[in-house]
């Protein structure tokens, strides 16, 4: 039953729409047409609200809570404190980095709006309502909010429940504020190295804190059903099975008795890895009521209790030659974690993968030290669009590779270009212990360059600076640079895990008769198009057309074990998984093909969409031909159907990297910052689909833009937050965001099944310390070497200020 | 709370309630009468993933009480499809230039861009961008939505000239 109109190769291939396809995406009919299904959009009969009462001060005592007025209110079903959750043991929950964080504040607040307690209700309007009614009386403590200052000896303590507890999950603590130290590296040789250099550059660079503020916040309805047993979490979870085990393992509910589901997410941006004191109350509220629950929570609640980013201040010493070889690093960083470490590294990372902080260059000796310690404000420590903490090691060595040029009087890429690690190199063994799987700087570096002619770039600015001191104009430019390489793919089972859980991914394919599919992942899209994808690699690897294969994600009653998306961890470990299900299931195909032509499997050929017989094309077997034969012919030793599900550990992680060129101008008296051009070379390996890429490049780029120029949540010295709406938090509208323009090499990765390395996250990690560069660089020649972010125009107009340039 | 009798016509179609006279658009959309499309991104006024068309102007809905748009003419997302039930060309355009990522900010977006060109049927660059400077995106860097936008302006602009 061969085709009676054979088409041509080319055709077959473009039919499928697999790898390197620009396919559009599947996902987007329904959501143009408001027919998506968020966390909110979800109402099941008899659905109670709930909504919390805050902390209004950042570190006091709690003398009382009255909730006689909250309860009175038509409407007000329940209202939960630590009271009530303590006969459970769940007034205080596992944080995913060994810690443990308060569900509801127990005796103790310790950052502005912890929450305090939960008030169910019959609508969003009523619970609110009670929330002001719900009498809360204080002894206010001083708070610690400088993270300098934490582990003074006169310190208040903050942590009173784990105050005994001097050894930490990561080792020693030395001061009761203290969280761990993390070391990594050679330190006598990196200090011996800085102690011998010619050369020596030293700076403080402050990263700022800030949060990843997807566009819905994050929010679950939790439904149990008491006749069966049965718990059902529908929420924002970029990890749902993830969430599961921990459900189970704090409720004490049976795994298979709890079913976590996904639904369509707004967004993630690491927002929505951990686990947050709203999913407990929602769950114990229902398991109480016996009714479902909804929490939603709302944006200032989002951005001033739920996983924050950043808070990294970190010192950085470069060791050099006269002629710009770099002879060693050393870092120490202090980490600002607030009132809980919830951070959400995998365990053995405290300081996640920071250690790649001699990001692109060959670098002989280098130590990392962290310290984290905590302070009265939100906890979190989540990746921001970024493989944990990979975006502040980045942004510390592509500030300091600047610096160092600047001292050197040497142009910041001829640098860079000096001290890249050398494609022969690699598979690369960095100094703080990473193996890099691929790649070839040099080349893309020099595409960069050529594609936005650097030289006339840099001649340019040499005529504008000029003009500037004549007094001919009041703007100066910048050029800012980065070169960043990653390390996304976490990872492998050997040493990666959260919570004890390997951080493997799986799929699970099955072929249907007639020759369409189901793959089930154990991902879960927030935007990044997996449903779109994840076919298309499926299409690849089986021959069956991407439009024929439903793919499935965040139902953890039906996909397989996965750990889930973030630290661009889908494409490297989940996309593996996908091909090698897709190869078993190749594998099989072939035992029945050569069935079907009564040839031995040897003979057989794969052809896109086929086995063929080796020199004679003619005959072959469509797999849709193979596949309605796996259901309908008894083949001697073989099962029928054809399905096959990937557990896929990886060998390495994947090291993505790119070259990245801002130019921008700045008006010395209203420090008002023009970004005139944005030009990013991304090496992301393999690529699948390259109309998505560049609408993960885009967003990443905005999102970079909006950290580098104005996002910051601050607090005043009574640990009050600021920037706790979008009044104050920067995110930039379509005005103030550039035209972007995106470029590429690929160098694949070579230990993954297709050569994908994943991509959503670099434009974060290397758009940040380009905007930052430029903003320097445009000050460079009047003496500045470092100018603390974010850079908005105030910080921006005090920098010329204090540089006398401002009029 | 006492309620009042709201009524007004959405997407075409008639509705009444009795409501809390502090019950915000958004809610009595999205909860009351299940129109699910526009979203509450912030509530504060910001975002506009809530966008609405209200008497032929674009609205925040989180920042409008019921009361307010009592007898009004509403548009949502849901009511931007063609009366065949094909897809307006904007939608098919956020679809065709990859507009959109995770979806959360584009009902909100779409229906801006709606009345954005009726209000300017041939928009440069600049001008959309302006025009759409009331709604966020976290996913797109919009770069992609202005294509869109832009793109569906031509497209209607020729059917029109067509007619
Ligand atoms: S929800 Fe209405 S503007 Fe954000
Ligand atoms: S597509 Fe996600 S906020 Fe716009």
């Amino acid at each position: 039953m061969n085709e009676q109109t054979p088409i041509s190769r080319e055709e077959r291939i473009k039919n499928l729409k697999g790898i390197g396809s620009a396919r559009k995406r599947v996902e987007d009919a329904r959501f143009t047409q408001g027919a998506g299904n968020y966390v909110d959009d979800i109402n099941l009969p008899g659905m109670l609200f709930g909504d919390f009462v805050r902390s209004s001060h950042s570190h006091a005592r709690i003398i009382s809570i009255d909730k006689e007025a909250a309860l009175a209110v038509p409407g007000v079903i329940a209202i939960l404190t630590a009271e009530d959750l303590k006969p459970l043991n769940l007034h205080y929950m596992p944080t995913l980095a060994g810690d443990v964080q308060a569900v509801l504040a127990d005796e103790k607040v310790l950052f502005q709006n912890q929450e305090i307690a939960f008030v169910i209700a019959e609508d969003r309007y009523i619970a609110a309502d009670a929330v002001e009614l719900v009498e809360v009386e204080y002894e206010e403590l001083p708070p610690i909010t400088d993270a300098f200052k934490a582990m003074d000896d006169d310190a208040p303590v903050l942590r009173e429940d784990i105050q005994d507890k001097m050894e930490g999950a990561h080792g020693p603590r030395k001061h009761k504020n203290h969280i761990f130290l993390w070391e990594q590296g050679d330190k006598e040789g990196s200090e011996k190295a800085l102690a011998d250099a010619d050369v020596v550059v030293e700076e403080l660079i402050t990263y700022q804190r800030v949060h990843p503020c997807p566009l819905e916040t994050c929010g679950c309805v939790a439904s149990m059903d008491k006749i069966n047993g049965k718990l059902t979490l529908y929420g924002t979870f970029q990890a749902p099975h993830a969430v599961r085990t921990v459900a189970s393992l704090i409720t004490n509910i049976a795994e298979h008795n709890i079913r976590v589901v996904s639904p369509d997410i707004g967004g993630g941006f690491g927002n929505k890895v951990g686990v947050y004191p709203g999913y407990i109350c929602a769950t114990v509220a229902s398991i109480v009521t016996g009714v479902p629950v909804k929490w939603v929570e709302d944006r200032i609640e989002n951005l001033t209790s739920t996983a924050f980013a950043r808070d990294y201040h970190m010192t950085g010493k470069i060791a050099a030659t006269k002629e710009g070889k770099i002879t060693g690093l050393w870092c120490h960083v202090l980490a600002d974690h607030g009132a809980f470490d919830a951070c959400a590294d995998p365990t053995k990372f405290p300081a996640g993968f920071f250690n790649i902080v001699t990001g692109s260059y060959d670098i002989p000796v280098a130590y990392v030290g962290v310290d984290g310690v905590y302070t009265n404000k939100a906890p979190g420590g989540v990746a921001y669009r970024c493989s944990f903490r990979v975006t502040e090691a980045a942004y510390l060595i592509e500030r300091m590779i600047e610096i160092l040029a600047q001292k050197l009087n040497m142009d910041p890429v001829e640098l860079r270009l000096k001290n890249f690690i050398k494609k022969e190199q690699f598979p690369y063994q960095s100094a703080l212990g990473w193996e890099y799987d691929s790649g070839d700087y040099h080349t893309a570096m020099e595409k960069g360059m050529a594609a936005v002619d650097y030289p006339a770039l840099r001649a340019e600015q040499a005529e504008k600076r000029a003009a500037f001191d004549r007094g001919e104009t009041r703007t100066l430019m910048g050029i800012g640079t980065a070169f960043f390489t990653e390390i996304v793919g976490a990872g492998p089972v050997k040493n990666c895990d959260i919570l004890g859980l390997g951080m493997f991914d799986s799929c699970e394919i099955r072929i249907h008769p007639t020759g369409s599919a189901i793959a089930r992942l154990g991902t879960i899209s927030q935007g990044q198009g997996h449903a779109t994808t994840f076919a298309q690699i499926v299409a690849t690897e089986i021959g069956i057309p991407a439009e024929d294969i439903t793919l499935e994600e965040g139902d953890t009653d039906t996909a397989p074990y996965g750990l889930g998306t973030y630290g661009s961890r889908s494409t490297p470990v989940a996309g593996a998984a996908t091909a090698m299900a897709g190869r078993k299931i190749r594998a099989k195909a072939q035992m029945i093909a050569a069935y079907l032509l009564e040839v031995h499997e040897g003979d057989l050929e794969w052809d896109v969409d086929r086995f063929q017989i080796k020199g004679n094309p003619e005959a072959h077997k469509t797999m849709k031909e193979i596949a309605f034969a796996s259901y309908n012919q008894a083949i001697p030793g073989l099962e029928p159907g054809l399905e096959a599900v990937s557990y896929y550990d990886p060998p390495n992680m994947t090291y993505p990297y790119g070259a990245y060129f801002c130019v921008l101008d700045i008006d010395v008296d209203t420090g008002v910052v023009d970004v005139r051009r944005f030009y990013a070379l991304d090496d992301c390996g393999t690529r699948i689909n390259p109309m998505i890429i560049e609408g993960q490049v885009h967003g990443g780029l905005t999102e970079a833009l909006a950290i580098a120029m104005g996002q910051e949540i601050t607090y005043d010295e009574m640990g009050n937050v600021k920037g706790g709406s979008l009044m104050d938090f920067y995110l930039p509208t379509a005005v103030e965001t550039p035209v972007w323009e995106t470029d590429e090499t690929v160098v694949p990765s070579p230990h993954h099944p297709i050569g994908a390395k994943g991509v959503g996250e670099s434009p974060n990690v290397g758009g940040v310390p380009a905007f930052s560069n430029a903003v320097n660089d445009a000050f460079a020649h009047k003496g500045l070497t470092h100018t603390q972010m974010p850079h908005d125009h105030w910080r921006v107009w005090k920098t010329a200020e204090k540089l006398g340039l401002s009029g | 709370m006492s309620k009042m009798n709201v009524k007004m016509t959405v997407n075409g179609k008639e509705i009444e309630s009795l409501s809390e006279p502090r019950t915000l658009l958004i809610h009595f959309l999205r909860e009351d009468h299940k129109l699910k499309g526009p979203h509450i991104g912030c509530d504060t006024g910001h975002c506009g993933a809530c966008t609405v068309d209200l008497d032929g102007k674009s609205v925040k809905s989180c920042m409008t009480f019921v009361g307010q748009a009592n007898g009004a003419n509403v548009t949502t997302i849901e009511g931007i499809a063609n009366p065949d039930g094909t897809l307006h060309v904007l939608q098919e355009a956020f679809k065709e230039h990859h507009g959109l990522q995770c979806g959360f900010c584009t009902p909100g977006m779409i229906t801006r861009a709606y009345r954005l060109l009726q209000e300017n049927p041939s928009p440069t660059e600049k001008e959309i961008r302006y025009g759409i400077s009331g709604n966020l995106c976290r996913c797109t860097g919009y770069q992609n939505i202005v294509k869109a936008i832009s793109m569906a302006a031509q497209t209607l602009n020729t059917q029109e000239a067509a007619e």
